[in-house]
C-alpha cells in the first residue's frame, strides 16, 4: 500500500533527527533511506512503525492517517511488518512459530499453512523447526522477513539488514530478499549505508543527510545525475574538476572541452565543479592526455587507478588488469562522459 | 505500557524495606531524651565493649579464613589440573547448602569434650590427651569461615576464569613463572572479585545469629536477642541495632566499592577454556588431599553425621508435630516467595518501562534488605507494626495487637531481607529481552497484554522460577526474624533446631536440619548446573 510522509519532523534533545521530510513510496514499490550513520534514517523507519512520535507532521499509509496532529494509531494496530537489524527473532519459539506469530487466524491450520507458505518463499522449509541459534546469520534474517510478510502487512520496513552479516553473502541474499519481496507484493522501505545493497534492492533511493532528503529517485538517476554534491559525493566514486561553462551542454576544462548534456544547464561563464566517475575516464595509451599514477589497487578483473592532472586535480579511474603500470608512471587517458554534472563553484 | 502504571509499585517497595531502618533510628532518637539512664550506663558498661570485642574479632577472623580457604581453592580448580579437578570445581560449592548453625551445632556436637571425636582419641591416646575446646573464639571462628568460604570461592573462582588463562600467558611472555604469575597478575587482577567476596562474608558474619548462639558466642545479633527476650528491654535491643547496623553499612560500602572497581576492570566477554597448570605428581596429591579435606570437614562430614543422628531419633521424634513443622515453614517460605517475586516483577516492569531516576534509586534502597540482619529487621519490623497498632487502638479504641505478633509481621521481615533475591534473577530477565524483541512483537500487532503472556512470561519464565526457589530456600532457613516475630504457635523447621540446639538435643536438632540442608541443596545444583552449561558452551 502506498506510503507516504508528509513535511514530518522529529527531534531529540540537541539534534533535529528528522527535519520536515517528505516522501512517497508508490504501492508495490521497494524504496530505500540511504544515508550515513546519524542522518535520521533509522528514525524515519520508528515514526512509519510506531515507535517514535512525530513532532509535526503527517504520516500515511494506503490513504489512512497513521500519525498526525490528533491522530496516532499505536503500532500494534498499524499492519507494519519490520525487520530489525539484529533480527529480532523470539529466542523460544522455533523458525516456524516466530514466522506464525502475528497471524490472527482463528484456524491453527490456516496460521500453520501459511508460515509454512512464508518460510518456503524464503528457502527455508528444511529449518522449520529450528531455534533460533541454530539458525545461522542469513537464515535468521531470512526468518525475520518471513515473519514481518506473514501478516500480510500493509508495508514492510527493513532496519540495515545486512549489517549483522557476512560480506560476502550480502548481495546473494540481497537478491533473494527482493525477489521475496515482489513474490508477495509487498511495499517495503529500506534503510541502509551501503549504496550496493540499496542498488540491489530498490526501486527507488533516497539519499539521507542531517535529517533531510537529499535528493529520491531511480538508482541510476541518483549515480548519473546526483542532484546535490553530496549525493554524488555519498553515492559511487568520483572526483571533481574545475571548469568553465561556455554554452548549453559545452564546459571548459584543463582536459579540453567536453561536450554532453549537462543535467542542470548554468549560465555561459559560470566556474563549475565538473563531476567525473570512474567509468568516465578512459584509459587510452593513444591520447596525448597524461596523467602521473598516484595509487593503485588490484581488484582482480581491473585496476583502480587514482591519478593527478596537471594542475593537481585528482581523477579516479577503472583499467583491465593487463594495463599494469607503476606509481609515477604518466598514462594517456581521455574522456567518454555523456551525463555533465556540474554544481556551481563558490 | 498505557494500561499499566508501575509508577507506585518500586516506591512502595523502597518504603516498605526502609520502613524498619527508620523506625529504629526514630525509636533510638525519641528513646534517647526519656530512657532510663542506669540501663544505658549498665549496657555500655557490661555489654557493649565485651559485644563490639566480640564482633570485631569475629568478622576479622572468619573473612580471613574465608579468603584464604576460597582463594587458595578458586585457584586450585580454575587455573591448576591435578587428580579430581572437575569434581571438586563444583563439590566444594556444596558446603553453601548447610547454614552455618547446623555446621555449629554438628561441630559443637562432634568435637566438645564428651563429643564423639574427642572420645575416641582419648581411647586410643589416654586420658590424658588434650583436644582443643571447640567451644572457643578459635572454634566459632573456624566453623563460620567454613560455612562462608564458597562466597569468596565462587566469585575468585569467577575472576581467575574470565583472565585466568590470557593474562597469565601474557605475564609468561613477559618472563614470569606461573606462581609468581600468581601473586604479581592473577590476585591482584581480581582483588575487587575478592573485595566483593570478602565483604559479603563480612556482612554474612555480622547477620549471623544461629551458630553464634550454639556456641554461646555473644555478638551483636544475640545481645538484641537477649535484651528483646532476656532483659524485655526494647531500648536497648533498638540501640544495640542501631549499632550493628552502622557496622553493616561500613561493610556494604565497602561491598559497592569492590563491586565498581569490579566493573571497570571486567575482562573481555569471551570466557574461554584456560590454559591449565598441571601439578605433577606429589603436588597433584596434596592439592588432591587439601581439598577433599576441606570438602570432608564442610559437608561430607557433617551430612554423614546429621544423617544418622536423623536416621536414630526420627522413630521416637517424628510424629505429627513434625508434619505441623513442615506444613508452616512451607506455607511462610512460599508466602514470602510470591511476595517477592511479585514486587521484584514490579520492580522489573519500572526499572524497563520508566525513564527517570526515581525507579532506580527506589529499586537501590529496596535491594538493600539483604545486607540487613535479620535480628535488626526483627526488632525494626516490630516497632513499626507496633506503632501502626497504637495509632489503630488510638483511632478506633479497644486494645489488643492487630498486626504485631501476626503473619503480617513475619512475612514483612521476609520481604523487607529476601526482596533482593528475588531481584537479581528478575532483572536478569528483563535483561535479555533486547527492546527489538518488544518492538517486534508490537510491530506484528501484539498489545500490552499479549506483549506480557506471549513475550515477558515464556522469556521470564527460568528467572521467576528461580527467583522463587531462592527465597523459599532463604526463608526455610531463616532463623532470628522468625524467632523474634513469629505467632505463637508458628514454630518452623529452624525454630526447631534452636530450641533444640539450646537445649543441647543436638540429635534431636538433626531431624529439621536434615530437611534445611536438604532443600537449601536445590539452588546450589541450579548454580552448580549453570555454570557446567557455560563452562560447556564456553
Amino acid at each position: 500500500m502506498r506510503l507516504e510522509l508528509r513535511e514530518v519532523s522529529r527531534a531529540f534533545p540537541g539534534v533535529a533527527a528528522v527535519d520536515r521530510l517528505s516522501l512517497v513510496v508508490g504501492a508495490g514499490r521497494i524504496g530505500c533511506l540511504l544515508g550515513p550513520s546519524g542522518s535520521g534514517k533509522t528514525t524515519v523507519l520508528r515514526l512509519i512503525a510506531g515507535f517514535e512520535r512525530p513532532d509535526a507532521g503527517e504520516i500515511l499509509a494506503g490513504g489512512e492517517v497513521l500519525s498526525g496532529p490528533g491522530r496516532w494509531v499505536p503500532p500494534e494496530r498499524r499492519r507494519i511488518g519490520m525487520v530489525f537489524q539484529d533480527f529480532a527473532l523470539f529466542p523460544h519459539l522455533d523458525a516456524l512459530a516466530n514466522v506464525a506469530f502475528g497471524l490472527r487466524d482463528s484456524d491453527s491450520g490456516m496460521r500453520r499453512r501459511r508460515a509454512q507458505e512464508l518460510l518456503e518463499l524464503v528457502g527455508l522449509s528444511a529449518e522449520a523447526g529450528r531455534l533460533p541459534h541454530e539458525l545461522s546469520g542469513g537464515q535468521q534474517q531470512r526468518v525475520a522477513l518471513a515473519r514481518a510478510l506473514a501478516p500480510r502487512p500493509r508495508l514492510v520496513l527493513l532496519d540495515e539488514p545486512f549489517s549483522n552479516l557476512d560480506a560476502d553473502v550480502r548481495m546473494e541474499l540481497a537478491q533473494q530478499l527482493r525477489a521475496a519481496l515482489v513474490a508477495e507484493g509487498a511495499t517495503a522501505l529500506l534503510v541502509t549505508h551501503d549504496q550496493r545493497e540499496a542498488f540491489a534492492i530498490a526501486d527507488e533511493i533516497g539519499v539521507m543527510r542531517a535529517g533531510r532528503l537529499e535528493q529520491w529517485d531511480a538508482p541510476w538517476n541518483l549515480y548519473h545525475s546526483p542532484a546535490t554534491r553530496f549525493a554524488a559525493d555519498f553515492v559511487g566514486e568520483g572526483s571533481f574538476i574545475q571548469g568553465t561553462v561556455l554554452g548549453p551542454g559545452r564546459v571548459s576544462t584543463e582536459l579540453g572541452v567536453i561536450e554532453g548534456q549537462l543535467t542542470s544547464e548554468q549560465p555561459v561563464g559560470t566556474h563549475v565543479d565538473l563531476l567525473l566517475r570512474p567509468d568516465d575516464v578512459i584509459h587510452d595509451d593513444d591520447s596525448g592526455l597524461r596523467a602521473e599514477v598516484v595509487e593503485r589497487a588490484f581488484r582482480g578483473a581491473e585496476f583502480r587507478y587514482k591519478l593527478r592532472l596537471p594542475s593537481g586535480t585528482p581523477v579516479l579511474c577503472f583499467v583491465p588488469s593487463h594495463h599494469d603500470h607503476a606509481i609515477g608512471e604518466r598514462i594517456g587517458i581521455r574522456l567518454d562522459a555523456q551525463h555533465l554534472v556540474g554544481f556551481p563553484r563558490g | 505500557m498505557d494500561s499499566v502504571n508501575p509508577r507506585a509499585g518500586p516506591a512502595i517497595a523502597a518504603i516498605l524495606v526502609a520502613l524498619p531502618m527508620v523506625a529504629i533510628l526514630a525509636a533510638v532518637i525519641h528513646g534517647a531524651t526519656g530512657a532510663d539512664p542506669a540501663l544505658w550506663a549498665h549496657l555500655a558498661e557490661h555489654v557493649l565493649a565485651r559485644v563490639t570485642l566480640n564482633t570485631a574479632v569475629l568478622v576479622v577472623g572468619v573473612v580471613a579464613i574465608a579468603v584464604a580457604l576460597g582463594t587458595s581453592l578458586a585457584w586450585l580448580t580454575a587455573a591448576c589440573d591435578f587428580p579430581g579437578r572437575g569434581f571438586f570445581a563444583w563439590a566444594l560449592l556444596l558446603p553453601m547448602a548447610m547454614p552455618a548453625y547446623v555446621l555449629a551445632f554438628v561441630a559443637v556436637a562432634t568435637l566438645d569434650y564428651a563429643g564423639a571425636v574427642p572420645v575416641a582419641l582419648r581411647a586410643v591416646f589416654g586420658e590424658g590427651f588434650a583436644v582443643p575446646a571447640i567451644r572457643s573464639t578459635g572454634g566459632v571462628i573456624a566453623v563460620l569461615g567454613l560455612a562462608s568460604y564458597p562466597y569468596v570461592y565462587l566469585m575468585a573462582r569467577g575472576a581467575f576464569l574470565t583472565h585466568g588463562a590470557r593474562v597469565l600467558e601474557a605475564a609468561q611472555s613477559l618472563g614470569l613463572g606461573p606462581w609468581s604469575g600468581l601473586f604479581r597478575v592473577a590476585v591482584p587482577l581480581a582483588r575487587p572479585w575478592l573485595a566483593g567476596g570478602a565483604a559479603l562474608v563480612a556482612m554474612e558474619t555480622l547477620a549471623d545469629f544461629g551458630a553464634v548462639s550454639v556456641f554461646n558466642y555473644d555478638t551483636f545479633t544475640t545481645a538484641i536477642y537477649k535484651a528483646w527476650y532476656g532483659l524485655f528491654s526494647i531500648e536497648t535491643a533498638l540501640g544495640l541495632a542501631l549499632l550493628l547496623l552502622v557496622f553493616v553499612a561500613v561493610a556494604l560500602a565497602l561491598e559497592r566499592l569492590a563491586r565498581g572497581r569490579a566493573r571497570y576492570t571486567a575482562a573481555d566477554a569471551g570466557l574461554r577454556a584456560p590454559a591449565r597448570l598441571a601439578l605433577p605428581g606429589a603436588r597433584g596429591w596434596v592439592a588432591f588431599t587439601c581439598a577433599s579435606a576441606i570438602f570432608a570437614i564442610a559437608f561430607v562430614l557433617p551430612a554423614f553425621v546429621l544423617a544418622r543422628w536423623a536416621l536414630e531419633v526420627a522413630p521416637l521424634d517424628l510424629d505429627a508435630r513434625y508434619v505441623d513443622y513442615a506444613l508452616r515453614t512451607l506455607v511462610l517460605a512460599a508466602m514470602a516467595a510470591v511476595a517477592c517475586l511479585a514486587l521484584a516483577v514490579v520492580l522489573g516492569y519500572a526499572t524497563r518501562f520508566e525513564s527517570g531516576r526515581l525507579p532506580r534509586a527506589a529499586t537501590r534502597v529496596a535491594t538493600l534488605g539483604y545486607a540487613i540482619p535479620g535480628t535488626v529487621l526483627a526488632v525494626g519490623v516490630v516497632t513499626v507494626l507496633g506503632g501502626v497498632d497504637a495509632a489503630w487502638r488510638a483511632l478506633a479504641g479497644g486494645g489488643g495487637l492487630w498486626l504485631q505478633g501476626t503473619v503480617v509481621a513475619l512475612l514483612f521481615g521476609y520481604v523487607a531481607r529476601f526482596l533482593a533475591v528475588a531481584h537479581v534473577p528478575v532483572q536478569g530477565g528483563f535483561a535479555r529481552i533486547r527492546p527489538s524483541l518488544e518492538e517486534a512483537a508490537r510491530s506484528l500487532g501484539l498489545g500490552t497484554r499479549g506483549l506480557v503472556t506471549r513475550l515477558h512470561l515464556p522469556l521470564l519464565g527460568a528467572g521467576l522460577g528461580t527467583a522463587l526457589l531462592l527465597v523459599f530456600v532463604d526463608v526455610m532457613k531463616e532463623m532470628p526474624i522468625t524467632l523474634m516475630t513469629r505467632p505463637f504457635g508458628w514454630d518452623t523447621l529452624a525454630v526447631r533446631v534452636f530450641e533444640m540446639t539450646a537445649e543441647g538435643e543436638w540429635q534431636r536438632a538433626a531431624l529439621p536440619a536434615l530437611v534445611i540442608v536438604a532443600a537449601g541443596l536445590l539452588p546450589v545444583a541450579l548454580l552448580i548446573w549453570r555454570m557446567e552449561r557455560a563452562a560447556r558452551t564456553a
